[in-house]
């Protein structure tokens, strides 16, 4: 257990950060993956040919290529495709942008793609007569969409997003390989310093399962307080 | 765009696909039976069979499969006593620790799939074997696990492909898969886009083969 001491003689309050780290990159991932939702998910629904297929293109290939791929595109990519767009405005010295954003939104992009699915697949479930009934009713587009649609779809889509949560949460391990300091991370620095990996891995184990329970826990108290009423 | 660079690491991004291939088919030839004897235990009456079952997949669901790796590669081989046992002769090569970690991880979730097949088979087909005098043994053999296999089909098709991707973490632990060997390939030319492209191609195209062999199942086994 002295391994797990906080200050300078344990790994607690290192583990502990690294915790935190995880979860800011794994809240800003399914930030950024609802901001890809919100393009992506109309797109998916439009009648228009050639936008569904954008839309198709994104959520398969993101969702039939390994994430770790992506993460890679990202770290080695990432930087030189800010410092492209940089050049073309005659600023040629190196940029680094930093692990955070690119591993957010590597995992955002991904996370972004199980979104458009739910949300599709909330939106579509909705009955027709409620966008009719509120287009009978002489109610503006956009209210409809807020007031009507989306109270709905969130109620439909809740569970599945939860999923999705835990995908993401899961899934920011893999930034580790970008040398981002969160739990995978600090584990390995740990593991190698103290030569026991064993006990670190495990501890990052429990530290995922928890973050994992508790977070459970929360949502399904998010889906109880939407499903009022049904 | 480096066109030349694109065809010349096809062939070796080709070979890598053979190490995934590889890796994804044992992963899921062992995770099948995994799967298999962790449902049967959780519906076992007896309530620590039960919670001991269900405690497998919750945690191997609720953590990410690169820890499992990691305490299987480099955590295990740490216990002296293990490195003296036979079982260390499989445990300290990564192909098969990352082949046990892939398999007691899909396991736990076909577990998941294959429970919830059997839960929603209906009463009225077990009943029916009985009253016709056929044993509880050929009614699990010849009734219940063709049916669930049925009903798990497309969810056990989505299990495959998110083991297909996950075998790229075979990567992490020095493994030359798909995944490692494009890394490699990035990591030398500098050149992530071209090789995304051409590895990101391989990968997609194994998901469309297996999503059509899945249909094509489901298709065939239709009643």
């Amino acid at each position: 257990m002295g391994l797990l001491a906080f200050g300078d003689t344990g790994w607690g309050d290192e583990l502990f950060y690294a915790t935190l780290m995880t979860l800011a990159v794994s809240i800003t991932a399914m930030l950024i993956g609802f901001l890809f939702a919100l393009i992506f998910t109309p797109l998916k629904l439009s009648k228009h040919k050639s936008l569904n297929l954008i839309g198709n293109f994104y959520t398969t290939v993101i969702r039939g290529v390994p994430e770790l791929l992506v993460i890679y595109l990202f770290f080695f990519g990432g930087s030189g495709a800010i410092m492209f767009v940089a050049s073309m405005f005659g600023y040629n010295d190196y940029i680094e942008i930093n692990a955070f954003m690119t591993g957010a939104f590597a995992i955002g992009i991904i996370s972004g793609a199980y979104s458009t699915e739910v949300f599709r697949g909330a939106i579509q479930s909705i009955d027709k007569g409620q966008f009719e009934a509120s287009r009978v009713l002489g109610i503006k587009k956009h209210i409809q969409f807020y007031k009507v649609i989306l109270p709905q779809m969130l109620r439909l889509a809740i569970p599945n997003l939860s999923n999705v949560w835990q995908i993401t949460l899961k899934d920011t391990s893999l930034i580790s390989v970008t040398g981002l300091v969160e739990i995978m991370r600090q584990s390995y620095i740990a593991a190698g310093s103290t030569r026991d990996p064993l006990f670190f891995y495990s501890f990052a184990a429990v530290l995922y399962l928890l973050l994992t329970y508790f977070s459970m826990k929360l949502l399904n108290r998010l889906e109880v307080k939407y499903s009022r009423g049904h | 765009m480096d066109f030349e660079l694109m065809i010349n690491s096809f062939p070796k991004l080709l070979n890598a696909t053979m190490v995934t291939l590889k890796l994804l088919s044992a992963s899921l030839f062992f995770g099948l039976f995994i799967g298999l004897l962790f449902a049967v235990l959780r519906m076992n009456k007896n309530p620590i069979i039960n919670k001991f079952s269900y405690g497998y997949s919750y945690v191997f669901r609720g953590t990410p499969l690169l820890v499992q790796i990691f305490i299987i590669y480099y955590g295990l081989g740490q216990i002296e006593y293990f490195r003296s046992t036979v079982l260390w002769v499989i445990f300290k090569e990564p192909y098969w620790c990352a082949i046990i970690a892939f398999a007691l991880n899909t396991g736990a979730y076909t577990s998941e799939i294959l429970r919830s097949a059997f839960q929603t088979i209906k009463p009225g087909f077990i009943e029916a074997g009985k009253s016709l005098g056929i044993s509880s043994r050929i009614i699990f053999y010849k009734i219940q696990i063709p049916i669930a296999i049925k009903q798990s089909l497309p969810a056990y098709g989505n299990e495959i492909i998110l083991m297909l991707k996950g075998t790229s973490l075979a990567s992490t632990v020095t493994l030359m898969d798909l995944t490692g060997v494009a890394k490699y390939i990035i990591s030398t030319t500098f050149r992530p886009i071209e090789v995304f492209i051409v590895a990101g191609s391989i990968y997609l195209f194994m998901t469309f083969l297996v999503h059509n062999f899945i249909k094509f199942l489901e298709r065939r086994y239709k009643y």
